[in-house]
C-alpha cells in the first residue's frame, strides 16, 4: 500500500491515484469505526471516536462525490459506495436508547395510537355487537340455529341440548369443575394466547383489502359469542355465565376490537387516502397500526393469562365481574386518558 | 455480449436505481434487491426458524421428561409463538436492519422516506408476512379438509392468496404487502472492501506506450470489465481479453499479459479520467469520442 501511494503523491497533477492516497486513510479510520459501532452499539467509542464519527462520516461522503465526477475505478466507487450508505444508516438510524424507545413506546406510542383509531374501534365494537346479537336473537328463538353458527365438535357439548347442570359444570361451578381444571392451566392459558394472537394478526393483516375481511372476521367472532350466549342465557345461567365470560373477555374483545380497528385503518387509508398519496397514506396508517398491533399482543398475553389461570381459580361470580370491570376501566384509562402533546 | 444486450441488461441495472438523498445532499443510489435475494433471504430465514424449533424441541422433549411436569409443554407453546412472530421483528430492528438471511444476501430494510426504520414500521411489515406465507397453506388445507368445498372455490382462493404473497413480482420496487403497509423498501448492502489501487501499481510496471488512437476504441464499460479481470488475475481469462484488445488495436503478440494489460488499462483510465475532468463522460465504445 505504501509504496505506490508515496509514487501518486510524486505525480504532477491531479490524478485520481493521488486523491486516493491522500484521503484513504480516512476511510479506513471510517471502516473501522463503523465495524464497531455495528458489534457493540455507542458504548463501543469513546466519546473522541464519538465526535470523529460525523467528521469522518462527511469526509466520506465528499470523496464519494468527488469519485463520482473524477474517478473511473470500480472498486473504488463501490467501497465508497457501502461505506456511505453504511454510515448513513448508523448514524441518522439511531437515535434513542433501547429503554428510550421502550418506555416512550409504553408512556405514549402506543396509547396514542389506540387513540388515534378510535373510530376504528367503535366500528368494529359494532359489529362485533351485531354479530353476537344476530346470533344471540337467533339461536334464542330458535334453538336449532346453534349448530350453523358453531361446528358440534367445537362447542364441546355445550349446545341447547346440553342440561342445566352440564352446563354449569362448564363454567366452573359445581363438584367437577375443579379438580379437573387445576392441571394443566398454564398450558391451557399458554395455548390460548398464542391461538388469539394468531387470529389478531390474521385479523390485522386482511386489513388491507379494503378492510373487508377483517369486518367479516370480526362479526364471525361475534356470532360465536353470541351462539354461546344464547345457550347460556336459554337456560337461566346467563349471569353465572356473564362472569366466566367477563373475567377476561373485557380484555379480548377489547384486544380482538383493536385488532380489528388496526387493520380497518389501513383499509380505510387504501381506499381513502384523502390529499396524501396512496402508498403515503397506507404507510402512515400502517405504522399507527403496527403499534396498535404489538400492543394488541400484550393484552391477550394478559388475557390468557387471566383465562388460563384467573377464572379457573376464582369461581365466584362476582368477583369475576369485579376483575373483568377493573380490567376494562384500567385499559380504557391508560387509552383514552388525555395526555399532553409534548413534542418530543 | 451484442450491444443490443448490453444496452438492455445496462438499462436494467439502472431502472433499479432508486435516488437516495441525504441531508449532506449526496444521492446514496440505493439499489432495489432482485426477488431471487429476498426469496433466498427467506428460504435461509425459515430454515434456520425450522432447524432452531427442532432442538429447541428436543430440549423441551428431554426436560418435560426429566423434570416429569407439564410446564415445558406451555414453554414450548410460548417458544413456538415468540420464534415465529419475533425473529424476523428481533432482527430487523437491530442495528444492520436485516435478518441472518438477508445478512447472507448482502441485503437490508430500509424506509422508503429516507427517514429512520421505526419499531413500528418493522412489526407492521413482518406482520403483513404471517398472511403472505400462510394464506396460501391455509387456502390449501381448507380445501384438503372439507369435501364441501369444490375444487374450483380452492383454486380460486389459492390464487388471490397467491397474488398477495406474490404481489412483490408485481411493482418495479420490489415491495412486499409488508413493505407497502410499512412504507419500506429492501435495498442492497453488500459490503465491498477497498480493492488495492492496480492503476498506481501499474505505474512502474514498463515502458510500453499507446497511442492516443489506440486508446480511442474504448469507453467507461470496458474500461471497468478489463478492471473487474485484472483483479481476478485468471490467466485464461486475462489471455482472452488480452488477444482481444491486441487484435482490436492491432498490436503483435510481444508482452506478458497482464503487463500488457495493465499498462493498456492504466492509460485508458488516464484518459478516459481526463475526459470527464472536461465533462465528456463515454458509456462505451459505442459512444462518440
Amino acid at each position: 500500500m505504501i509504496a505506490p501511494a508515496a509514487a501518486a503523491l510524486d505525480a504532477p497533477s491531479f490524478s485520481t491515484s493521488r486523491f486516493r492516497a491522500e484521503r484513504e486513510a480516512d476511510w479506513i479510520a471510517f471502516d473501522a469505526l463503523l465495524t464497531r459501532l455495528e458489534k457493540r452499539g455507542a458504548k463501543g467509542l469513546s466519546s473522541e471516536e464519538l465526535l470523529q464519527l460525523p467528521v469522518l462520516y462527511r469526509a466520506t461522503l465528499s470523496s464519494l462525490s468527488i469519485a463520482r465526477a473524477t474517478s473511473l475505478d470500480k472498486a473504488l466507487l463501490d467501497h465508497l459506495e457501502a461505506l456511505s450508505m453504511r454510515g448513513y444508516f448508523l448514524i441518522y438510524g439511531v437515535r434513542q436508547s433501547r429503554l428510550d424507545r421502550l418506555t416512550r413506546f409504553f408512556t405514549r406510542d402506543w396509547p396514542l395510537a389506540v387513540q388515534a383509531v378510535w373510530k376504528e374501534t367503535l366500528i368494529i365494537a359494532l359489529v362485533i355487537i351485531l354479530g353476537a346479537l344476530t346470533s344471540w336473537l337467533l339461536v334464542t328463538n330458535q334453538p336449532e340455529w346453534f349448530y350453523n353458527f358453531i361446528p358440534e365438535e367445537l362447542a364441546g357439548g355445550r349446545d341447547p341440548r346440553a342440561t342445566t347442570e352440564f352446563l354449569r359444570q362448564t363454567i366452573g361451578h359445581g363438584p367437577a369443575a375443579a379438580e379437573e381444571e387445576s392441571g394443566g392451566l398454564h398450558i391451557f392459558a399458554s395455548y390460548l394466547f398464542t391461538h388469539n394472537s394468531r387470529v389478531s394478526i390474521m385479523s390485522f393483516a386482511l386489513g388491507f383489502a379494503f378492510g373487508v375481511p377483517t369486518m367479516m372476521l370480526e362479526f364471525y367472532q361475534g356470532i360465536n359469542l353470541g351462539a354461546i350466549v344464547a345457550v347460556f342465557t336459554g337456560k337461566g345461567l346467563g349471569y353465572d355465565f356473564g362472569g366466566w365470560l367477563f373475567i377476561h373477555g373485557t380484555t379480548e374483545l377489547f384486544a380482538a376490537a383493536l385488532s380489528g380497528a388496526a387493520g380497518l385503518r389501513i383499509g380505510a387509508a387504501v381506499v381513502f387516502p384523502g390529499a396524501r398519496s396512496r402508498l403515503q397514506a397506507a404507510s402512515d396508517a400502517g405504522r399507527t397500526a403496527g403499534k396498535v398491533m404489538v400492543g394488541v399482543i400484550l393484552m391477550l398475553l394478559v388475557a390468557g393469562l387471566l383465562e388460563g389461570f384467573g377464572r379457573q381459580l376464582i369461581t365466584d361470580t362476582l368477583m369475576r365481574y369485579g376483575i373483568g370491570t377493573l380490567m376494562l376501566i384500567f385499559w380504557l384509562g391508560y387509552y383514552y386518558v388525555p395526555r399532553r402533546s409534548a413534542a418530543t | 455480449m451484442s450491444a443490443a444486450a448490453t444496452a438492455k441488461s445496462r438499462t436494467a441495472q439502472k431502472g433499479k436505481v432508486r435516488q437516495f438523498i441525504t441531508p449532506e445532499g449526496v444521492d446514496l443510489e440505493l439499489r432495489i434487491a432482485s426477488s431471487g435475494l429476498r426469496f433466498g433471504a427467506l428460504i435461509v430465514d425459515i430454515s434456520l426458524i425450522v432447524v432452531i424449533l427442532f432442538l429447541f424441541s428436543l430440549l423441551m422433549l428431554w426436560v418435560g421428561f426429566a423434570s416429569q411436569s407439564s410446564i415445558a409443554i406451555s414453554i414450548w407453546l410460548l417458544g413456538f409463538f415468540v420464534l415465529r412472530t419475533f425473529w424476523f421483528i428481533g432482527f430487523e430492528l437491530g442495528q444492520r436492519a436485516a435478518t441472518p438471511g438477508k445478512r447472507l444476501m448482502g441485503i437490508r430494510v430500509v424506509a422508503r422516506d429516507g427517514g429512520r426504520l421505526t419499531a413500528d414500521a418493522v412489526v407492521a411489515r413482518n406482520l403483513i408476512r404471517e398472511l403472505e406465507l400462510f394464506l396460501p397453506l391455509m387456502m390449501l388445507g381448507f380445501g384438503a379438509g372439507e369435501d364441501t368445498v369444490s375444487g374450483w372455490t380452492v383454486l380460486a382462493g389459492l390464487l388471490w392468496s397467491l397474488t398477495l404473497s406474490l404481489f412483490l413480482l408485481f411493482n418495479k420496487d420490489r415491495m412486499r404487502m409488508g413493505d407497502l403497509i410499512a412504507g419500506t423498501w429492501v435495498v442492497m448492502a453488500q459490503r465491498s472492501k477497498l480493492d488495492r489501487d492496480i492503476a498506481a501499481e501499474a505505474e512502474a510496471s514498463g515502458p510500453m506506450q499507446f497511442t492516443d488512437a489506440e486508446l480511442a476504441v474504448y469507453g467507461i464499460f470496458e474500461l471497468q470489465e478489463l478492471e473487474r479481470v485484472l483483479r481476478i488475475r485468471e490467466p485464461r481469462a486475462m489471455r482472452e481479453v488480452a488477444d482481444t484488445i491486441r487484435a482490436k488495436i492491432g498490436r503483435p503478440v510481444a508482452e506478458e499479459d497482464d503487463v500488457f494489460l495493465l499498462s493498456y488499462y492504466r492509460q485508458l483510465k488516464a484518459r478516459l479520467e481526463r475526459k470527464l475532468l472536461f465533462g465528456k463522460r463515454r458509456e462505451d465504445k459505442y459512444a462518440s469520442d
